[in-house]
């Protein structure tokens, strides 16, 4: 049962995780709360369900599309909605909630309320000592990996972003330096609506695509980002895993509560804070900037 | 320049005696109530349409000396997303729109506060969707007040319970046959709602005092739980045979996806709505093959009426009809009750609707004096249904009580099942 345990809390810790990063990122860089994230990554699965589908194309080919048509998305939602109140955060939290409830009603009035499925990127099941692990939650798990390497080293060694980083430090002070602080948060935005989108392809195999898929997995992330540490990464990441482990020991410790899952998980971050305030990760990412 | 004034007179004139709607008897107005955005709201406007169109090509509904052609009221009630919009969707169908009838309806919890308002302004209601026994309780303990509901789809929960346990009987009698199994182990994996909660507490005393068999655990996921791999490997971990499956909810879908694609060696019988509809194949990838449900329609010959009227449901809406679309019956029933009443008033309705005795799609309609529908192997059966090959069929009754219905097909245990318990 420990085996069972440690997949079941990595997978879904990994498909968290996946969903956490592009949000702590975008949260940490640019300061914007967007919860229109999740109705981003609702938006790629649906139009790889269209993709695949309704217009028959290659998987692959519907996903890279819905990339690509979704990162386009979220730049027109930030000029249109977000950029004009960027000062405001709490504005910008109402936007991007409204945004979200756009989404939510475009997709019900265009699909209904049907329950719609897409086809896993690789079929089948690996067995480790008896438990049962499918190929597409493997590649949930190594793709997270990739991602969370690839985020950190594209925010730690390279120009591009050293200037997400100065520009979230201090946006003036940038700004006197002589970086286009409007551009670079445009960036953060296609990066961190470009991570929703991929994640929204590498889980959209895994889960059922419906018009309110946006909802669970916004509260678990907000969950992860605040026990991480608002904006860090490493925190997101970390709490994914944490809250990812708890969902599953619950399953397999208390069967009829099952249902629990979520409340148990949550109640996990209030304990974490109620010692640990600002985040697992809260200082050490603020000293670090 | 008179006699120009004199023939634009007549021609008004004449124009006015060819329109003359007030000759026209006025149409019987029906509203149909259902969450519209969702399967089972279309199927509560689909059936009703199909049956519209048809009464309507007949001339309409004779009622004393004239003939009154059918208008459907499309009511979005958003029942799934809120309760106080089908208040208000109900509200404004009877005081708005002025619908003579109702037909519809999906949670209970909604259900019962639209029959209320129906009640109040006693026009009928007959109940297409929800199935708690409370609905029809009401009618005998006030029958003066609720008279005017009456319940033809689905069967209500109690019979629904032992419809789910004739189709695990079933499915264990298979294995213990086919796999030389002496006692069988069961898992039961209910969502978390308060519909499931009576027939989870029957499973878990009726299985091992009753049916011998030996219950591994009880597993109660969210209705919405977007993930159930944790369940299914502590469900293998437990060793069971069959899992007793009780979903209304888009847990079911998730459910039988991921125990297909992860096979684990158990059958999966009970009840999961998700796995009624046409789009469960797709929406599984295939992965929900030889999941077994309760279900109230397939393409069997249930009555003469049955294989017509999804043939033509198919045909029309690219889907086949799940158990809201029993708004078909429902029009027709009102159609021969009205029709035997001479009138649209309510309680003349009423009294022939509790004598109705009729071969509809799904089966023989009698109500009790509950206004329910009844259950049993002269009446409504429901049946039984397995997705095999891409293809939702019946499987159940296949004997049950001398009854079965012509296209009935055989269950199959999942291929990776046998493999894994055959000695």
């Amino acid at each position: 049962m420990l085996l069972d345990i440690i997949i079941d809390g990595l997978i879904k810790g990994s498909v968290y995780a996946l969903l956490a990063i592009g949000f702590s990122l975008v949260l940490g860089v640019a300061r914007i709360i967007n919860i229109a994230h999740t109705a981003l990554f609702m938006t790629a699965a649906y139009l790889i369900y269209i993709g695949s589908k309704l217009m028959g194309l290659p998987l692959l080919l519907a996903m890279a599309a819905a990339v690509v048509l979704t990162v386009l998305l979220g730049l027109v939602v930030y000029r249109l909605f977000i950029q004009p109140i960027q000062e405001h955060e709490a504005a910008v939290l109402i936007a991007t909630i409204a945004v979200a409830m756009m989404l939510q009603e475009v997709f019900l009035m265009s699909f209904g309320g049907h329950y719609l499925g897409v086809p896993p990127l690789v079929d089948g099941y690996l067995t480790i000592m008896g438990a049962k692990i499918t190929y597409q939650h493997l590649l949930a798990l190594g793709l997270s990996l990739v991602m969370l390497v690839g985020v950190r080293f594209f925010l730690m060694q390279t120009r591009l972003g050293l200037a997400l980083r100065s520009t979230a430090q201090d946006r003036e002070v940038a700004n006197l330096m002589g970086m286009d602080v409007n551009r670079v948060a445009l960036l953060t935005v296609a990066v961190s609506v470009g991570l929703a989108a991929m994640t929204g392809a590498i889980v959209v195999p895994l889960i059922t695509v419906e018009p309110t898929m946006w909802m669970h997995p916004l509260i678990m992330m907000l969950a992860i980002v605040v026990l991480g540490g608002l904006g860090s990464i490493e925190g997101s990441f970390v709490g994914a895993y944490i809250l990812g482990f708890a969902e599953s020991l619950v399953v397999f410790m208390l069967p009829m509560g099952s249902f629990l899952k979520d409340s148990v998980a949550l109640s996990v971050m209030i304990l974490v804070l109620l010692i640990r305030p600002e985040g697992l990760f809260g200082v050490s990412f603020e000293e670090e900037r | 320049m008179k006699r120009l004034a004199l023939v634009g007179t007549i021609v008004l004139g004449l124009l006015c005696l060819v329109g003359q709607p007030a000759l026209a008897a006025s149409p019987i107005k029906i509203g149909v109530l259902g969450p519209m955005a969702f399967t089972q709201g279309e199927g509560h406007w689909n059936g009703a349409t199909l049956a519209a169109e048809e009464i309507n090509a007949a001339s309409g509904i004779q009622v004393g000396g004239e003939k009154r052609t059918i208008e459907l009221v499309k009511v979005d009630t958003n029942e799934f997303l809120s309760i106080p919009d089908a208040t208000n969707a109900t509200e404004m169908a009877i005081s708005r729109h002025k619908v003579d009838f109702m037909v519809g309806g999906f949670r209970t919890e909604a259900v019962q506060v639209m029959q209320d308002i129906a009640m109040d302004a006693k026009k009928i209601f007959i109940g297409c969707g929800a199935a708690h026994p409370e609905l029809c309780t009401r009618v005998t303990k006030d029958y003066n007040r609720y008279k005017y509901w009456f319940r033809l789809t689905p069967i209500n929960s109690t019979y629904l319970g032992k419809v789910d346990f004739l189709l695990l009987a079933m499915v264990a009698t298979e294995m213990k046959k086919a796999l030389g199994l002496e006692k069988l182990k069961v898992a039961i994996v209910a969502e978390k709602a308060a519909w499931a909660d009576p027939i989870v507490k029957a499973a878990e005393e009726t299985l091992p005092a009753k049916m011998g068999m030996e219950v591994v655990g009880t597993w109660r996921p969210s209705p919405v739980a977007k993930d159930c791999t944790a369940e299914l490997a502590a469900i293998q971990r437990a060793g069971a045979h069959i899992i007793f499956t009780t979903f209304s909810s888009s847990v079911g879908l998730t459910f039988a996806k991921q125990w297909g694609e992860l096979k684990v060696p158990a059958a999966n019988v009970g009840i999961n709505v998700e796995s009624q509809k046409s789009g469960f194949w797709g929406a599984t990838g295939g992965k929900g093959e030889y999941t077994v449900t309760v279900n109230t329609l397939a393409r069997v010959k249930i009555t003469d009426k049955t294989i017509p009227f999804y043939d033509k449901y198919l045909e029309r809406f690219k889907e086949a009809p799940n158990y809201t679309a029993g708004t078909y019956d429902a029009l027709f029933l009102i159609k021969e009750a009205v029709e035997k009443a001479g009138s649209t008033d309510s309680d003349k309705v009423v009294t022939e609707l509790e004598k109705v005795d009729s071969l509809d799609t799904a089966g023989r309609v009698v109500f009790d004096k509950s206004h329910d529908i009844t259950w049993g192997p002269k009446h409504i059966t429901s049946i039984g249904t397995q997705w095999q090959d891409g293809k939702m069929l019946c499987v159940w009754p296949n004997g049950w009580e001398g009854v079965t219905f012509e296209g009935t097909v055989p269950h199959k245990l999942p291929p990776w099942v046998i493999e894994h318990w055959k000695k």
